[in-house]
């Protein structure tokens, strides 16, 4: 019988929460640990394996010089790169800073500012090296990991489709609680994957996936304004886990439909190079 | 002969003492959902609802009437044709083959209470995409529900069955039949009252076990009228132009382009639309790849992988998505089924987030249709 297939979880710019998400898997944690080698994640064990590694998960964004050279290297010894959470697919709310200032956070925050090496942006791991799959959300969804691991144990391209949280939410049955309670809720631009948590307990989504793979905001934020929200509420709404991403797919000029669409049977996110 | 009844707790006890699961409106999360009911009293008894483009609430009602409300977001697709259901699953054999079996457990057996007319021809649509009758899992679902229909005195704004070419209720005087017994409520001073028509012999053997009194002529009378008054109250209309035709002969129009910037390409149009069946598959396996499954999804054309075919999507831009939806739904489901897809229940116009309204835009499209037509001087194609 041939070794089981190595996993190695990596953290860059990030909180660990998705990660975390990992050992949150109560039900199937011993499963994957059955059915694979966990050959590198520091948040559970100290022992490493070398690489190759058959899959990577890469949690958190790339904020130094440094990390920009280590997901190089992250890269070159996976086979398979799955990115996971806001933080790696997005830049995380850590992006912010792409739109202010950085030398004025540094000065602000920190009382030694000249022992901080950093980027000016906060930048997704697509915008450095290939990606093969994402995995969305902030945190990611528990059941959307377990069912792309178990996915690519079998060989077969995971299920993570790209349309609304609309579709969740129907298929549910919450009723929309931007019609019926009139409650702001980015749902209709944001990627399913979640199973539309939010809405079922009565609030509206906060993009945490982040865009679908169709984003209309012009028409969203006009239904804003008109159950209420002012500009800068309609501008912090969209600014939160996904800001980087949400600008570039809100930005006047922006294509129609901004994200690749899924290749059946070839990876689904290959962005930088 | 129509006859009355006092109350429906009577009606729903005897459902429920025959093993049928009765499904019917009831107030949940700021809207009248369709939900299990135990018990009549769970019927949402004195609530209204104002409805507009993008817009729903609840409003108490001076009344005790449980139906003076229109279509809430689900509609009995939802029981019908499940937003996801198994396939099959497979195990995998010590020879290392798989054994694939379908599921095995019986379709739950519903009483579907407070059907409106326009969902009753719904599901006579559904009956006819998905196949009544044949040897598969919907006629299967579908066989032996018992539909209690609840005739409308009270239409929202956002309704326009008349013009889908349907109307408000069933019964003597109404086409139609599909039903087993149909309810037209009476609230007033004497408190709810509901005239009782049998539609199947199944729903004269059922009314025959419940306390019921002879419906006086006068008060058969005021139920008639109740629904034939609701008829010229619709809050909306379609173009009354061969829609088939207007769609066929729009398919470059300016206002495509025009909704297309309203269009949020969601999706919510199509999953609260009583007769939009679109399904996806979606296979899991197991972290030990020894059990498979494959399950039915609800798909909708507003998804850009919807369309896609081997190098990207046919339907990438939102006005072809968008066109496709409405073209499908008053066009080409003629084609297709021999019937419109539309049946003027408003759901796609309350729950757009964003309000785009079916009507409007199909109005549009006669308005730019007529002056083209106009323009080669003689509307030929009228």
């Amino acid at each position: 019988m041939s070794a089981p297939p190595t996993l190695a979880v990596w953290k860059f710019a990030s909180c660990d929460g998705c990660q975390l998400t990992l050992l949150d898997c109560e039900d199937e944690l011993l499963q994957i640990a059955g059915a694979v080698r966990i050959a590198h994640f520091l948040e559970a064990s100290r022992a490493v394996v070398e690489g190759p590694y058959d899959v990577s998960l890469v949690e958190g964004s790339i904020t130094t010089a440094a990390d920009a050279d280590r997901i190089r290297r992250v890269r070159d010894r996976s086979r398979i790169l799955v990115t996971i959470g806001a933080c790696a697919t997005a830049g995380g709310v850590q992006a912010l800073r792409n739109f202010a200032d950085v030398e004025e956070f540094r000065s602000v925050v920190y009382a030694k500012p000249e022992y901080v090496a950093t980027l000016a942006d906060s930048t997704p791991i697509a915008a450095h090296v290939p990606v093969d799959y994402e995995l969305r959300g902030c945190p990611i969804d528990r059941t959307q990991l377990v069912n792309t691991l178990a996915a690519l144990l079998a060989g077969r391209r995971p299920d993570l489709p790209m349309h609304s949280v609309c579709f969740e939410c129907k298929r549910r049955g919450t009723p929309c609680v931007m019609v019926a309670k009139g409650i702001p809720c980015l749902g209709p631009v944001t990627a399913a994957g979640c199973g539309a948590l939010c809405p079922a307990y009565g609030r509206g989504c906060y993009g945490c996936f982040g865009p679908a793979a169709t984003v209309n905001a012009d028409a969203l934020t006009a239904q804003f304004r008109v159950l209420g929200m002012d500009q800068a509420e309609i501008e912090r709404i969209f600014a939160t886990f996904n800001v980087a991403a949400f600008k570039a797919a809100t930005t006047p000029g922006a294509p129609e439909e901004h994200a690749a669409p899924a290749f059946l049977g070839m990876p689904q996110v290959r962005r930088a190079e | 002969m129509p006859v009355l009844l006092t109350s429906l707790d009577p009606l729903v006890a005897a459902l429920r003492a025959d093993g049928y699961r009765v499904v019917g409106p009831t107030v949940r999360d700021g809207a009248i959902v369709l939900a299990e009911l135990d018990r009549a009293d769970m019927l949402p008894y004195g609530w209204g609802v104002r409805l507009g483009p993008g817009g729903y609430r609840l409003r108490e009602r001076d009344d005790r009437a449980a139906f003076a409300n229109s279509a809430g977001p689900q509609s009995w697709k939802q029981f019908l044709h499940p937003p996801r259901q198994q396939l099959w699953s497979a195990e995998r054999d010590s020879d290392g083959g798989f054994t694939v079996a379908e599921p095995a457990d019986e379709p739950p057996r519903y009483a579907f209470l407070g059907v409106r007319p326009c969902d009753l021809r719904a599901i006579s649509v559904l009956d006819h995409v998905l196949g009544a009758g044949a040897d598969n899992r919907y006629a299967r679902r579908r066989e032996g529900i018992f539909i209690v229909v609840a005739n409308c005195t009270e239409p929202g704004e956002t309704c326009f069955c008349v013009s889908a070419g349907g109307g408000p209720g069933v019964g003597p005087g109404h086409d139609g039949a599909g039903y087993d017994l149909a309810l037209t409520e009476l609230a007033d001073d004497d408190g709810v009252r509901y005239v009782v028509d049998a539609g199947s012999e199944d729903g004269w053997r059922l009314l025959d076990r419940l306390p019921y009194e002879a419906a006086e002529p006068p008060t058969t009378a005021r139920a008639r009228d109740a629904v034939a008054r609701a008829a010229d109250r619709m809050g909306r209309t379609l173009p009354a132009a061969d829609l088939r035709a207007l769609l066929a002969g729009t398919l470059e129009a300016a206002r495509w382009d025009d909704v297309a910037a309203r269009c949020l390409s969601c999706g919510n149009c199509t999953m609260v639309c009583p007769t939009c069946f679109c399904t996806s598959v979606e296979d899991t396996t197991d972290l030990t790849g020894d059990h498979a499954e494959r399950w039915l999804r609800w798909e909708s054309c507003f998804d850009l992988d919807f369309s896609y075919l081997h190098g990207g999507p046919v339907r990438s831009s939102r006005r072809s998505r968008y066109r496709q939806w409405l073209t499908h739904k008053l066009g080409t489901w003629h084609d297709q089924f021999g019937e419109s897809g539309c049946v003027g229940c408003g759901r796609c116009i309350v729950w757009c987030p964003v309000g785009i309204d079916i009507t409007e835009e199909t109005h549009a499209l006669a308005a730019e249709y007529e002056a083209s037509t106009d323009d080669r001087g003689g509307g030929a194609q009228r």
